[in-house]
C-alpha cells in the first residue's frame, strides 16, 4: 500500500525487537471478544487512478456554480480567489503542520495569524479578534455564550435578521448551558420589535448586517437601546466583503462581532470548511472562545509570535474553559489573510463597490420582469424578491434551464410566512450575460402556467 | 488554592553568552521577513478587477457607508509570494520529518486527497443549491456515513460537528437529548483524570458537572473507584480507549456494563481511533456514541491548526437525537434532512450553518478508498507496531511510567530519568528541534510528571524511526553527561530562541499597531 | 501570620485579616500573568473560590480560608502580576477580609506547622 512504508521483513524485525512474535501479541490488551478476526465488510485498497475515477464520477453528478449563471448567497458566496492563495496554503509547511505549540519552530503559522488579526480588527472596528472560529455561525453562538458570561445574565435576543441558521445553532449551544434564546420571527426590519424585547435579564442583542434579507443596518440604536439596559450588542455579518463599503460593527457600538470570512480567500466547499472571524472591546478579552496568538521576544530580544492567553481554554481550565474549542480554522485563515494582503484596503474596498454595482445591476434587470417585487432597498451584494408563486418551485424550474436563480428562503425558514420570497446574490463573478439570462429565465418561468 | 504543577518555566533559564547575538534569520537561504503592515503600502493591491464599462455608485447607501477604508496595506503578488514562503520556511511540517506529538496523529496527507477536493464538482458548490444539482456531493457523504459506520459498527452518524471538541458537543447534546425524552434529568459526566481537557470543557459547555475518576497505577480507569462514582445522578462517562497513556482500557467491557447498569451512557473519546481503526470496533466495546477526528485517523491536513471534521457515530438509542441536516435516501434519490420535524422530530438541532466539512468528507473518503479494510486495519497495525518499537529502542534509557505490557499507538515517558540532571522535561524537548524534530506532546497528560508522549504513527519508515531514536538517545547521554547549556539554552539551530511566554501573557499584545512617535 | 493546607497565609489585624498565597505556591505557579480578584463588599464563605491566579500555563482558584466581608482587594496586583512573584507574603497580598468568625483562626497552622506539612508533600 502506496502509504506505509514499512516492509514485511521491516515488520518482523521491528515485532521481534519489542518482545512480540506476531502483531497479535501487541493487541492482547484488547478483550478477546472485541477482536476483529477478519476484515471489515468494505472495499479493498485502490490506486490513486481508482479512487480518482471513483470520486470524479461523484464530482460529475454535481453542477458546480461556475457553470452557468450563479446567483446564491445567504451566507456563502462565490468570489474570485487569487491563483496565488491557493497554492501558497497548500505548501507542506502550512498544510501539514500542527498547531503552533512550539512557537520557536511554527513562526510562520503564527506571524500569519498575528497579521489575522490584526486584518480582522480593522475589519470588523474593534481593537482585538482571535485566531478565527470554525465558521460564522458557530462564532455567533459562542459570541451568544460569552456575553451570558460576561453579563451573568441568562437572556440572548436574536433579530429576525440573523440568518436562520445561525439562531438554530446559537439556540442549540445556549439550550444546554440554560441560557434562554428569544429569536424574533423572520422580518426585513424589525429594530423597533428587538429594541422592545430588551429587559434586564438581557445578557446580548444580536442583530446581522447586512441582514439575511441583505438589508445593510445602522445598528447605533440598537447598540444604545442595549447598552442603556446593561446588555452587549453582537453584531454578525456574514458576507464580509460588505466591510468594504459598509460601517464597522465597532463603529456602530458593537461589543462582540463576528463574521463568516470565507468570502475572502475560500471556494464555497458545500458549506464547510470555511472561517469564523471574533473580535471584541478589549475589556473582554479574557472571556474570549478560541486561541489567541501574541507579540513577545525570544531569549535574544528579537521579536517572536507565540500562543498566548490560554489559560482560558480548555487544556488549561478544562471544565472551566471559556469554551470547549481546541482547533481554529488554521489553513482558511491563512487563505483569508493571503488574499487580504494582495487586496489590500484599496482592492478590498474595489472589490466592494464591484459587488455592489453587480448586485445592482442584478435588482434593476430582475425588478422589470413583470409580477416581481423587490423588497430590500438598500443593500450590498445580495437582495430579497417576492415572486407570485412559491420560490423554490422556480427555483426548480430556473434549475431545470440550468440557471441557479437564489436561495428561496423557505430552504432557511420553512412555513415562516415568506415561501414566496427569494433570496439573490451577485458578486464581482456575476456577469452582465448572467443577469440577463436569469432575468429572461425568471420571466420566462413566471409566464407559463405552473411551475 | 488549588496547586496545579503543570505550570512550567516559559522563560528561558540560560545565561550564559548568546548564541547568535547577530541574528538567526536573514542567513543562508532563510530571509528575514518583516510583518505586512511594516512593508505594504495602503495604496498598493496585487489584485487587478475586470471595470471596464462599470459604474461604481454607492450613493444609495448613504448614511451607511464606512467613514474612511480599511487602513491595511496591500502587496503586489510576487511581494505576496514572497512574503508567504518566507513566512512558511519557519515551519516544522510533517512533510519534513517526523512529527510525533502525541494524541494529535500526525501522518502523511496525501495529496490525492487535495487533487480530490478542488475538483469544481465539490470545491465550487454552494451548500443552498437545489438538491437535483448536488446529488454527488450527498452521494460523498451517504459514503463516507457508510464507512464510519461499518468501521465503528455503529447503526448512525452525525457528520455535521467541525471538529473534535464540536463532535464531542454534539455526542453529549444527543445523550442530554435521550435523557431528557425518557425525563430522566441527569447532572454529572465522569472523566478519567488522564482526559483530554476539552472532555470536562464540552460537559460543562453541554450543562453538565464534572467528576473525575481515578487512575490505577498500571495507567487504567480505577474500576472501583468508577463503580462508587456511578448513580443515578450520572448522564455520561468520557472514555478515550486507547488512553491518553497510549494504552488499551482491559477493563472496557466492564466499564461499559457498569456504566449502562447505572443507566448512563458511555461516550468514547475517539481521538485515539487510529490504533483501532479496522481491528476493533467501538461499538463491540459497548460505546453509545463516538467522535471520529478525521484529520487524524482519515488523514485531512492539519492546516496549523484546522480546520479540522468530527462527525460522531451514534447507538440506536442515540441516533433519533442527531443534528440536523442529515442525508436519507429517498423516491428520487439522495435527499438532505434540514428540518426539525418528521425524520428529525427529536433532533438536538442545529450545530452549525450548512452541512458541515465538505472539503474533508472528500479528502477522508479519498483516504479511505485508498486503504481500503485491508490497508486501513494495517494502518492500525503499524501505528502500534511504529510505536512499541520506539518504547523498545528507548526504554533502556528513558523512564516509562506503565512498562509493563505492550503499548499501543503511543509510547509515554516520563522525566524521573532525568532527576539529578537539572534538565527538565521542557529542555529535553526544545533540545530535539536542534536534532531536527518536532517535540514530542509534553506534560500531558497530567497524570503522569513531566510526561512525555511519542505517537510516530503508521507513515514512519524503519529509518526514520531510528534516525528519530538514535538522535534521542544521543541527547539522553548528553543529559546524563552533564551538558546542561547545551539544553538550557536550546534550541540554538531554530529561526528564533526560546520565546517568553510570560511577557506575552502580561502585557498582550494581539494585533500590530503603528509605532508611537 | 498562619496558614491553610491550600497554601494561603492570613495576617489579622483587629477583626481584618489579609489574605494572600504562599511563597511555596508562588514558587509552584511559576510566572503570574493575572490574578482575577473578588469585588469589595463580597461576602465569602470559608473554602469557597475567591480568586484565580493565572500563569502562563496554569490558572488556579484561591479559597477563601476564612469567612467574612471583602473590605479590599490589592489593586496594584492586578496590573503588576509579578509582584505576586517578587512579594507573594508582603506586597503581593490578595484581599482584606473583616472576619465573621474569628474562631475559625483556630483551624489555621502557625508557620512552623505549614513547614512541617511542606516538608509533608
Amino acid at each position: 500500500m502506496r502509504y506505509l512504508p514499512l516492509a514485511q521483513s521491516d515488520r518482523e524485525d521491528m515485532l521481534a525487537l519489542a518482545g512480540a512474535s506476531v502483531i497479535d501479541d501487541l493487541f492482547v490488551d484488547v478483550p478477546a471478544a472485541a477482536r476483529l478476526e477478519g476484515l471489515v465488510d468494505l472495499p479493498r485498497q485502490k490506486s490513486e487512478q481508482a479512487v480518482e475515477r471513483a470520486l470524479g464520477a461523484m464530482a460529475a453528478r454535481n453542477r458546480p456554480a461556475g457553470a452557468g449563471p450563479f446567483f446564491l448567497g445567504a451566507g456563502a458566496y462565490r468570489h474570485h480567489v487569487p491563483a496565488t492563495v491557493d497554492h501558497l496554503i497548500q505548501r507542506s509547511e502550512y498544510l501539514t503542520s500542527y498547531t503552533p505549540y512550539q512557537p520557536e519552530i511554527a513562526q510562520g503559522s503564527l506571524q500569519a495569524l498575528f497579521e489575522f488579526q490584526t486584518q480582522v480588527a480593522e475589519l470588523l472596528g474593534l481593537p482585538v479578534a482571535n485566531a478565527s472560529m470554525y465558521d460564522g455561525s458557530t462564532a455567533c453562538a459562542e459570541a451568544v455564550m460569552m456575553a451570558a458570561r460576561v453579563t451573568r445574565r441568562r437572556k440572548a435576543v436574536l433579530s429576525g435578521g440573523l440568518h436562520p441558521h445561525y439562531a438554530a445553532s446559537a439556540e442549540t449551544l445556549a439550550r444546554a448551558a440554560g441560557v434562554v434564546v428569544e429569536a424574533l420571527a423572520p422580518a426585513l426590519d424589525d429594530e423597533a420589535a428587538l429594541i422592545g424585547a430588551i429587559d434586564a435579564d438581557t445578557a446580548c442583542v444580536v442583530v446581522q448586517t447586512p441582514n439575511v434579507f441583505g438589508l445593510a443596518l445602522d445598528v447605533s440604536r440598537i447598540a444604545e437601546a442595549a447598552h442603556a439596559a446593561g446588555a452587549l450588542l453582537v453584531v454578525a455579518t456574514t458576507e464580509v466583503v460588505s466591510l468594504g463599503l459598509l460601517k464597522s460593527p465597532g463603529e456602530m457600538g458593537a461589543d462582540i462581532a463576528v463574521a463568516e470570512g470565507q468570502s475572502i480567500g475560500n471556494p464555497l466547499n458545500f458549506g464547510g470548511p470555511y472561517v469564523g472571524l471574533f473580535a471584541c472591546r478589549e475589556a473582554l478579552v479574557r472571556q474570549m472562545p478560541g486561541r489567541l496568538c501574541g507579540e513577545t521576544v525570544d531569549a535574544e530580544g528579537r521579536r517572536g509570535f507565540v500562543l498566548t492567553l490560554s489559560t482560558r481554554e480548555q487544556h488549561i481550565r478544562r471544565d472551566k474553559a471559556t469554551s470547549n474549542i481546541c482547533t481554529n480554522a488554521g489553513l482558511c485563515a491563512l487563505a483569508f489573510t493571503i488574499h487580504m494582503t494582495l487586496l489590500g484596503g484599496s482592492g478590498f474596498v474595489t472589490l466592494a463597490r464591484l459587488n455592489h454595482a453587480r448586485a445592482k445591476a442584478a435588482r434593476a434587470a430582475v425588478a422589470a420582469v413583470p409580477g416581481v417585487e423587490v423588497l430590500t432597498p438598500r443593500m450590498f451584494n445580495e437582495f430579497a424578491v417576492r415572486l407570485p408563486r412559491p420560490a423554490a418551485a422556480v427555483v426548480e424550474a430556473l434549475a431545470a434551464r440550468d440557471i441557479l436563480a437564489g436561495v428561496p428562503f423557505s430552504r432557511l425558514a420553512p412555513g415562516a410566512g415568506f415561501d414566496d420570497v427569494l433570496l439573490i446574490a451577485a458578486t464581482e463573478l456575476t456577469t452582465h450575460e448572467d443577469i440577463a439570462a436569469l432575468a429572461r429565465g425568471l420571466g420566462e418561468v413566471l409566464a407559463e402556467e405552473t411551475c | 488554592m488549588s496547586l496545579q504543577n503543570v505550570g512550567r518555566a516559559t522563560r528561558s533559564e540560560y545565561e550564559g553568552p548568546a548564541l547568535a547575538p547577530e541574528g538567526r534569520l536573514g542567513k543562508g537561504l532563510l530571509q528575514d521577513e518583516p510583518l505586512i503592515f511594516e512593508r505594504g503600502r495602503f495604496d498598493m493591491t496585487g489584485v487587478d478587477f475586470d471595470l471596464e464599462g462599470e459604474t461604481l455608485d454607492e450613493s444609495d447607501l448613504a448614511g451607511l457607508t464606512r467613514a474612511s477604508p480599511p487602513a491595511l496595506p496591500g502587496l503586489s503578488e510576487p511581494e505576496t509570494v514572497r512574503h508567504y514562503v518566507r513566512l512558511s520556511q519557519r515551519n516544522h511540517a510533517i512533510d519534513l520529518a517526523l512529527y510525533p506529538l502525541g494524541s494529535c496523529t500526525m501522518k502523511h496527507n496525501p495529496r490525492l486527497n487535495e487533487r480530490m477536493a478542488r475538483l469544481a464538482g465539490f470545491a465550487d458548490l454552494h451548500p443552498l443549491q437545489p438538491i437535483s444539482t448536488v446529488q454527488g456531493a450527498l452521494q460523498v457523504m451517504d459514503e463516507l456515513a457508510h464507512w464510519l459506520k461499518t468501521l465503528t459498527g455503529m447503526p448512525a452518524v452525525a457528520l455535521s460537528p467541525k471538529a473534535g471538541a464540536h463532535g464531542e458537543l454534539c455526542g453529549l447534546l444527543a445523550i442530554r437529548a435521550a435523557l431528557v425524552a425518557r425525563g430522566d434529568a441527569r447532572t454529572t459526566v465522569l472523566t478519567p483524570s488522564s482526559a483530554h481537557g476539552t472532555n470536562p470543557a464540552t460537559a460543562a459547555l453541554a450543562g453538565y458537572q464534572v467528576q473525575e475518576i481515578a487512575q490505577t497505577a498500571d495507567g487504567r480507569v480505577d474500576l472501583g473507584d468508577l463503580a462508587a462514582k456511578l448513580g443515578p445522578h450520572v448522564a455520561a462517562i468520557m472514555v478515550t480507549n486507547p488512553n491518553t497513556c497510549g494504552l488499551f482500557e482491559r477493563d472496557i467491557l466492564e466499564i461499559a456494563r457498569l456504566t449502562h447498569a447505572a443507566g448512563a451512557f458511555f461516550y468514547g473519546d475517539g481521538a485515539n481511533f487510529n490504533a483501532l481503526v479496522g481491528r476493533v470496533r467501538p461499538a463491540d466495546l459497548g460505546v453509545d456514541a463516538m467522535h471520529i477526528n478525521l484529520h487524524k485517523t482519515f488523514s485531512t491536513p492539519h492546516g496549523g491548526g484546522g480546520p479540522g471534521a468530527g462527525p460522531v457515530v451514534l447507538s440506536a438509542e442515540l441516533a433519533p437525537f442527531a443534528p440536523t441536516p442529515f442525508v436519507v435516501h429517498g423516491p428520487n434519490g439522495l435527499e438532505l434532512v434540514e428540518e426539525t420535524h418528521g425524520e428529525a422530530a427529536q433532533t438536538l438541532g442545529r450545530l452549525c450553518a450548512f452541512h458541515g466539512q465538505m472539503g474533508m468528507y472528500v479528502r477522508a473518503l479519498a483516504y479511505m478508498m485508498s486503504h481500503g479494510a485491508d490497508g486501513l486495519r494495517q494502518v492500525a497495525e503499524d501505528a502500534v507496531l511504529n510505536a512499541n518499537y520506539i518504547k523498545a529502542r528507548l526504554s533502556g534509557v528513558m523512564s516509562a511510567p506503565f512498562a509493563e505490557g505492550p503499548c499501543m499507538h503511543e509510547a509515554l515517558f516520563d522525566e524521573t530519568w532525568l532527576e539529578g540532571t537539572g534538565v527538565t522535561t521542557l529542555d529535553f524537548a526544545k533540545a530535539m528541534i536542534d536534532a531536527g524534530f518536532h517535540p514530542m506532546t509534553m506534560y500531558f497528560p497530567l497524570v503522569v510528571k513531566g510526561a512525555m508522549l511519542i505517537e510516530p504513527t503508521e507513515t514512519e519508515s524503519r529509518r526514520e524511526l531510528d534516525r528519530f531514536c538514535d538522535a534521542l538517545l544521543e541527547l539522553a547521554a548528553a543529559a546524563k553527561a552533564g551538558d546542561v547549556d547545551r539544553f538550557k539554552s536550546a534550541p540554538r539551530h531554530a529561526p528564533l530562541a526560546r520565546l517568553d511566554e510570560t511577557q506575552a501573557a502580561r502585557k498582550p499584545r494581539l494585533k500590530w499597531t503603528p509605532a508611537e512617535t | 501570620m498562619r496558614f491553610t493546607k491550600d497554601h494561603e497565609w492570613v495576617e489579622v489585624e483587629g477583626d481584618v485579616a489579609t489574605v494572600g498565597v504562599t511563597a511555596y505556591a508562588a514558587e509552584q505557579l511559576g510566572d503570574v500573568v493575572f490574578v482575577e480578584l473578588p469585588a469589595a463588599g463580597a461576602a465569602l464563605k470559608a473554602g469557597a473560590e475567591m480568586a484565580v491566579v493565572e500563569s502562563v500555563k496554569a490558572a488556579s482558584d484561591v479559597y477563601a480560608p476564612l469567612s467574612g466581608e471583602v473590605t479590599g482587594v490589592n489593586g496594584d496586583i492586578a496590573d503588576n502580576p509579578q509582584t505576586l512573584n517578587d512579594a507573594p507574603e508582603g506586597s503581593g497580598w490578595l484581599v482584606k477580609i473583616r472576619l465573621a468568625d474569628p474562631a475559625e483562626l483556630d483551624a489555621l497552622m502557625d508557620r512552623s506547622a505549614y513547614e512541617a506539612y511542606l516538608r509533608s508533600l
